[in-house]
């Protein structure tokens, strides 16, 4: 660092410069590179890939991931949580929820409350999967699952009703441990 | 009668020079479908992927899948090609390929008993045939690329016969030192001269012949246009080339000449570089010698082509002429006044 004609402060870094292109540096950069390379991709061949087949092998999601929502019933009584008052779809950014509310009646006792909701859709094309609709539900009757494998071939299919949000998935997705 | 008993040994010579000719011929093809889904595997490990694993047991029955697509394909052409010089291409460039295979020796002669010589001919010129067959297959990269009628595949044509004129020059120049050392043309002669003979210790000619094997390696990858050479293909950037009109099996036979190639090319290679048939044990055991050091080298193939980006157009001019020819004559000339020294 001295052959600089200015004076250069405490703090200069030096820097490693490769040969210059040509002459026996040059050389010695093109194959040094070449063989480098080739022990590079060598290492590779002794590694395992790191692929994970898809389809048959999924990656766990964290408990906390947002995936397809779930209603909920109590277990006790087998009543619904959801008590129609609609707060979901006054929080929901996408506006991607429906819900129609009706009375329960005596010999039609569907949810725990005075209402019910007669008609709970949720729209999978629209939804963002913010999870509002679960902060702004009062008796926690909607949650966000760990789904994520939504993709069907109409979009009519992809609005999901009521029936479809109370049953449980059809295939689990996998869930990491805890500190995984 | 008197004149088929004269014929005879006649006859049962052209019959074993049939039967070698249809062996070698059968091994090749079997080979050659294991040999695309090696590669295909082993480039995926080198780049930390799969390869392909979906057809058959880890994907072993892909080239299966692969043939069957190419056949079933339509076989169409430009308006402004020509098309028997199309379908004669491929022709040309497969029957190259194989024949350029009858020259590898995979044995001496009477290793399997008999006068029985494990290879498909041995020519006094063997050098000479293989140089001159390799030249042949890039009359089928210009007449498949000019009888396209397509100026891109003319252009593609144009830029693999620059390419493999440059460097069969300097390929020609790195046998020469094997030869010059062998005294002879003749593969068979050439590993033979490789061996201990009489009390004599056998040398490999990779040592004496270093730089003429790098040489020799480096132009082998342009000759047959390998990664990093393959600007004839140039897959990525320059969409194809010469083969951009074909389709079908014809074009897969621009693939399966490629394959035949590489394992001609590394014949040639165990047999002027490593000893060919020499190696420890019996002597009946010298086809699978052969056949691991070409293993060897067809690994050092699929590694390279995992390793090593595509040159540029003009870095591969350069290092065709620049550096490749120039070093090849020196290696020549060093040989022989050496030869004539020691």
């Amino acid at each position: 660092m001295s052959d600089t004609p200015y004076a250069l402060s405490e703090d200069a870094i030096a820097v490693q410069r490769g040969p210059e292109p040509g002459g026996l540096g040059g050389a010695y950069r093109t194959f040094g590179a070449t063989l480098r390379g080739l022990r590079t991709t060598l290492g590779r061949l002794a590694e395992k890939p790191p692929t994970i087949q898809y389809p048959e092998e999924k990656t766990p999601v964290y408990p906390r991931f947002r995936g397809r929502h779930k209603l909920h019933k109590f277990e006790d009584s087998d009543l619904e949580k959801c008590v129609g008052c609609s707060l979901c779809v006054a929080a929901c950014p996408a506006e991607c929820i429906r819900v129609v509310a009706a009375e329960n009646t005596p010999d039609n006792q569907v949810s725990a409350g005075e209402r019910y909701a007669a008609v709970y859709e949720i729209n999978m094309t629209r939804c963002i999967f913010c999870g509002y609709c679960e902060v702004a539900c009062p008796f926690d009757a909607i949650t966000m699952g760990n789904d994520y494998e939504m993709a069907d071939y109409e979009r009519s299919d992809l609005i999901f009703t009521k029936e479809m949000l109370l049953a449980e998935p059809v295939e689990r997705t996998p869930l990491r441990r805890e500190g995984e | 009668m008197a004149l088929l008993a004269q014929a005879a040994p006649v006859l049962e010579t052209t019959l074993v020079q049939i039967a070698k000719a249809l062996v070698i011929f059968a091994f090749i093809f079997a080979v050659v479908p294991l040999l695309t889904v090696l590669e295909r595997k082993l480039i995926g490990r080198f780049q930390s992927r799969l390869g392909p694993n979906r057809v058959g047991p880890r994907g072993i029955m892909q080239p299966l899948a692969d043939a069957l697509k190419l056949v079933s394909k339509e076989q169409s052409a430009p308006v402004t090609a020509v098309p028997w010089m199309m379908a004669l291409a491929p022709v040309i460039i497969v029957g190259s390929a194989v024949a350029t295979l009858a020259i590898v020796p995979f044995g001496p002669q009477g290793a399997w008993g008999g006068d029985l010589g494990l290879y498909g001919i041995d020519v006094p010129i063997a050098l000479l045939y293989f140089f001159a067959f390799g030249s042949l297959a890039f009359y089928a990269f210009m007449l498949g690329g000019w009888a396209s009628g397509s100026k891109y595949s003319f252009l593609g044509a144009m830029r693999s016969a620059a390419q493999l004129i440059s460097y069969e020059v300097a390929i020609g120049l790195s046998l020469l030192g094997v030869a010059m050392t062998a005294g002879s043309l003749s593969l068979v002669d050439i590993v033979e001269a490789q061996g201990s003979g009489d009390g004599e210790f056998g040398m490999w000619f990779i040592i004496p012949q270093f730089v003429g094997f790098l040489i020799f390696m480096v132009a082998g990858f342009a000759e047959i246009a390998r990664a990093p050479f393959d600007l004839p293909e140039g897959d990525a950037e320059i969409v194809g080339g010469y083969n951009t009109e074909f389709g079908g099996m014809r074009f897969g036979s621009f693939l399966l000449a490629e394959y035949i190639e590489i394992i001609s090319l590394s014949g040639v290679a165990t047999a002027c570089f490593l000893g060919g048939w020499h190696g420890p044990g019996p002597e009946a055991l010298a086809p699978l010698w052969v056949l691991l050091k070409i293993f060897a080298f067809i690994l050092v193939f699929i590694w390279i082509r995992a390793t090593l980006p595509r040159l540029r157009y003009d870095q591969l001019m350069s290092l065709g002429w620049k550096v490749l020819l120039p070093l090849a004559t020196l290696n020549v000339l060093i040989t022989a006044i050496l030869l004539v020294v020691i």
